[in-house]
């Protein structure tokens, strides 16, 4: 076609164009770095999750005792005090969807090489959930801050922030902006290449 | 590359429109009032104007400037056990973290509750207010709008709203916990800032900024 577009005012400029006219963004036809940025920050995401699962997130401390609950003891133990429902919440933003986004992107990253693994479609459909529902998994930091704003009661009870929250923000920061490397044009480029030998 | 467009190039490039998200090619059409123009291949929103708008947004901008401020500093929970009592607003909960190594995620925090959706709302206005007045852009307008679209997803107003219900669950039964008015204001931003995602049209307002009417 001879044109590239810009992918944040979706104005077409001349093949070659480096900045859009419109709006100043960087452009570039195909951003062959963008696998890249993608796997590194993939990589220092999944490196602050360890630890942001094995450091203690919460320092309770009330009358008698001093507890330090990590993501998964704390939903345990809410579990044991009957709250599943809730106890499932945080199993599922701290634990599940973390993973499963490590998951998808990676999976993403490696099917844009190798093509036949999924429908463009679907693959997608993967990369627009990716993208929305990353932002949530900060949901658990939020939840952090309120309590150890809000139960300071001196001596009867105590609630601290712990290493982990720390990492966890860190690791749900650096999914982020992998999921934005991605360029979700490449999704696509595949199928234009079969277009083009039928 | 597949084409809703035949010709090559034939046409001005400002008649085209290309979809940022898979790189589809569109023959330029502006839809109604109220329509939409979808992307075919991956179903991406590219157009979509609303009938008067940019009034409409001003004015859910302004709200919700007014809600942050006041957001930020009324107390938004309060909590009382056995006679002991303590009450927070958004700001302690984001400057929770302000002691030692954690002063980074206060910081972090802070900018992804507060001062994120406060800067998106007052370039808004800023960019917008001109438009809808049939003035020429502000100067800046088009790298304000641009910074604006770039700090979209790390506006996390909403996502800290529902993290209140979570934490509420979570001491409910170690105390009583109570809703200060900035809850309420919260509640409030959430919509609004829903609705304001939901009535702008960016391809609009780049178009706009683009072509400027002459006054």
């Amino acid at each position: 076609m001879g044109i590239v577009a810009c992918t944040r005012c979706t104005k077409a400029w001349p093949f070659g164009t480096q900045i859009c006219g419109r709006c100043g963004h960087k452009m570039v036809s195909r951003d062959f770095g963008s696998l890249q940025r993608v796997w590194a920050f993939w990589v220092m995401g999944l490196m602050c999750y360890v630890p942001a699962n094995l450091y203690p997130m919460l320092q309770t401390k009330t009358l008698f005792q001093k507890d330090e609950s990590t993501i998964i003891s704390g939903a345990v133990e809410l579990a044991q005090h009957g709250a599943f429902g809730i106890a499932f919440i945080i199993l599922l933003a701290s634990v599940v969807i973390p993973l499963a986004k490590f998951w998808a992107i990676a999976f993403l990253a490696i099917s844009v090489k190798s093509s036949k693994m999924a429908s463009n479609h679907a693959r997608h459909f993967m990369y627009e959930i990716v993208e929305y529902i990353g932002r949530w998994s900060m949901i658990d930091i939020f939840v952090v801050a309120i309590l150890s704003s809000l139960v300071q009661l001196k001596t009867l009870a105590t609630i601290n922030p712990g290493p982990a929250s720390m990492f966890f923000a860190l690791s749900v920061i650096f999914t982020m902006l992998s999921a934005q490397a991605f360029d979700s044009r490449m999704i696509w480029d595949d199928q234009a290449r079969d277009g083009d030998s039928v | 590359m597949k084409d809703a467009l035949d010709h090559e190039t034939s046409m001005p490039l400002s008649d085209i429109i290309v979809c940022p998200k898979c790189d589809a090619v569109y023959h330029l059409k502006i839809p109604k009032m109220g329509e939409k123009a979808i992307c075919q291949q991956c179903h991406t929103v590219l157009i979509a104007p609303r009938h008067k708008a940019g009034l409409k947004i001003i004015a859910i901008s302004f709200a919700t400037f007014i809600l942050i401020i006041g957001a930020a500093f009324f107390p938004f929970l309060d909590i009382d056990a056995a006679g002991n009592k303590n009450s927070v607003s958004v700001m302690d909960a984001a400057l929770a973290f302000s002691s030692g190594p954690l002063l980074m995620l206060a910081l972090a925090t802070a900018g992804l509750i507060l001062i994120v959706p406060l800067i998106r709302v007052v370039i808004t206005l800023y960019v917008l207010v001109p438009i809808v007045l049939d003035l020429p852009p502000s100067r800046y307008a088009i790298q304000a709008f641009r910074l604006s679209e770039a700090l979209r997803p790390w506006s996390m107003a909403e996502i800290f709203a529902l993290g209140c219900a979570v934490a509420l669950v979570k001491i409910a039964d170690l105390a009583t916990v109570g809703f200060g008015p900035a809850f309420w204001m919260f509640g409030g931003l959430v919509v609004l800032v829903v609705a304001q995602d939901n009535y702008i049209c960016r391809w609009s307002v780049w178009n706009s900024l683009e072509n400027p009417k002459k006054s």
